[in-house]
């Protein structure tokens, strides 16, 4: 069928980085995508889409299993590893290194398949960043409790004001060498274990 | 001695025990190799970071550097096995409710290979009469020890693996919950994956691999061709520091500091008295122990020498299941894969006793026997299939053709 868009099957067990890799092939013009978070009954699904191209993340323990029914389905003619053309070792490490994988129906050209696996290992890295700047977020605000926490032993125990216990916390870091938010974690460990706190 | 970087994938398996015995026991560092061992998820996984140079060994099922070679993976690859990484560790485990209706059909002990093969057979006849769909069987992987040695035993047991049964892939730490949640009715894997299962109550262990073919293959060292042939003196060192690291596994001082080394969250990641239960061949509950004798061996019996007979065996059983054709050229490439050579360009310097010989007949000893070697003595275990047939890899043909029949 030529001139048709490749249909491409995402495998995700993560819906949410499903979710955007889909977008991101529809914003691209592929309208034929399908997006599958749990492989119960997987055999089924590819046999009805007859996918040119699977797109699973690297992690996914039932790559396995997949693998195994490419190869029993006809529905998949022939499906072979993305390494197609060893000779790309950027793209294929750069794939591994964001966490993708793809099998590609035997024939496929090369220049209509690129295009899907860019598309995937960007977006896979984005994805990453976002997970990274959510854990940082995350830990942020664990800090500033903690901190505050800290300051408000600091207060009631040495009737500090709170600026003195901030400035108290942070000379105590620098001496230390330490994070504020770790002396803060320390202190209100130490006071929780002598039973200051209730 | 400069250091040399390695780097190996494993699966969280007990049998990956030799790798990280020589990374944690200090047997690679004293061979000057730099080990770093990576977990992943999949044997797909091992495969791709090997083709892309990221790993230069692995811990590999024993059949799939012979898939690689007859190009039955959907990536090429070319890898060698210059050496095993032990004998047995498998178990077929089955649902709680199917123990009991084998029990029910024809009561056997476990792990006794007739007795469970003919009660499963039993069991069986009893659903097809009962209109009851066909039993699902989870293995780790169609170029596996597990798939092959599920397939022989029901095979050899008067049950059509191929129509009687239903046959599925599952990843080895999925395997308890899947058998838990009734998605299938057995499973063959290794440990701790059963014991897991047993510890569940979610299954009872059928029977186990060194049953259904005593002191039989189940991994290897997995090393790139290209590395192996760039890297003589590189891989030399692995062998030797894995070679000595097996050794230290298979002694039964070992076993408690190795099960506690295992158990880390970073290699199997499951409690240490269940990691043991392999070790100490007592995956049974409540039996003898004495069925379970080389449950799973590391090292004893030539448990590192990668027998070229072993190669050809598995190969069989690829021809026997459709995955490839026969020819001789085929049979040619499976036996190349496995290299007894490189095996003993390593350790000859050790002075220890080495086979000879580069394949055997599979399946004719009866009792532990005395096999020629380099130097000093090496014993072969007792090597038989439960049916009582004989792999002789100078009669391929004839043995194929007995399957074929």
């Amino acid at each position: 069928m030529p001139g048709r868009p490749p249909s491409v099957l995402v495998i995700d067990d993560n819906s949410v980085r499903a979710a955007i890799i889909e977008a991101g092939l529809r914003e691209a013009g592929h309208d034929r995508v399908t997006v599958v978070t749990d492989v119960t009954g997987i055999a089924g699904r590819i046999a009805a889409l007859e996918p040119d191209v699977i797109v699973i993340d690297l992690e996914n323990p039932n790559r396995d299993m997949l693998e195994n029914m490419f190869q029993l389905s006809r529905a998949v003619k022939r499906p072979i590893a993305m390494f197609v053309d060893r000779s790309d070792t950027d793209s294929i490490e750069r794939a591994i290194d964001a966490g993708v994988s793809a099998y590609v129906v035997d024939g496929l050209r090369r220049e209509r398949v690129k295009p899907i696996l860019d598309m995937a290992i960007s977006r896979f890295n984005a994805y990453s960043r976002l997970e990274r700047e959510l854990e940082d977020a995350r830990n942020a605000l664990q800090s500033r409790k903690v901190i505050d926490q800290a300051k408000g032993l600091l207060m009631r125990s040495r009737g500090m004001s709170e600026e003195d216990a901030y400035a108290l916390l942070r000379k105590t870091a620098m001496n230390q060498n330490r994070k504020i938010s770790d002396v803060a974690q320390s202190l209100v460990l130490a006071a929780d274990m002598l039973g200051k706190e209730d | 001695m400069a250091e040399i970087e390695i780097a190996a994938g494993f699966i969280p398996l007990t049998d990956s025990a030799i790798l990280v015995a020589a990374r944690e026991c200090g047997f690679a560092e004293e061979e000057g190799v730099a080990l770093t061992l990576l977990r992943e998820t999949s044997w797909a996984n091992i495969r791709d970071r090997m083709a892309i140079g990221q790993f230069e060994a692995a811990h590999m099922l024993a059949p799939m550097p012979i898939a690689f070679e007859l190009g039955l993976t959907p990536l090429a690859l070319e890898v060698v096995a210059p050496m095993a990484m032990g004998l047995g560790g498998n178990a077929v485990t089955v649902s709680a409710g199917l123990f009991d209706q084998m029990m029910e059909a024809e009561s056997f002990t476990p792990p006794d290979p007739n007795g469970a093969g003919n009660a499963l057979r039993a069991a069986i006849e009893a659903r097809k009469h009962a209109g009851d769909p066909p039993l699902q069987f989870g293995v780790v992987h169609p170029h596996s020890g597990h798939n092959f040695e599920l397939r022989y035993w029901l095979a050899a047991s008067g049950i059509d693996p191929e129509t009687d049964v239903e046959i599925v892939i599952v990843p080895p730490p999925f395997m308890p919950d899947a058998l838990e949640s009734g998605q299938i009715d057995g499973f063959c894997v290794g440990e701790p994956w059963n014991s897991v299962a047993v510890s569940k109550n979610a299954g009872r262990i059928a029977t186990i691999k060194s049953a259904i073919w005593r002191s039989s293959p189940e991994k290897v060292l997995g090393v790139r061709a290209d590395w192996a042939r760039n890297n003589g003196h590189g891989l030399s060192r692995l062998v030797r520091a894995l070679y000595r690291a097996a050794e230290w596994c298979g002694d039964p001082a070992s076993h408690s500091a190795l099960s506690h080394i295992l158990a880390r969250p970073e290699y199997v990641g499951q409690s240490a008295s269940l990691v043991a239960r392999a070790l100490e061949g007592t995956v049974i509950p409540g039996a003898s122990g004495e069925e379970e004798t080389g449950f799973f061996e590391p090292f004893a019996h030539a448990a590192t020498f990668p027998w070229q007979s072993q190669a050809l065996w598995f190969y069989s059983q690829m021809v026997r299941w459709g995955q490839v054709e026969h020819t001789p050229a085929n049979a040619d490439k499976a036996r190349r894969c496995y290299r007894p050579d490189l095996y003993r360009a390593a350790l000859s310097p050790l002075s220890v006793p080495i086979p000879a010989a580069n394949a055997k007949v599979e399946g004719a000893l009866t009792e532990p026997e005395p096999v020629g070697a380099t130097s000093g003595a090496l014993m072969l275990g007792p090597d038989g299939f439960f049916d009582g047939r004989i792999f002789d890899p100078d009669k391929l043909e004839s043995y194929l053709a007995e399957d074929r029949s």
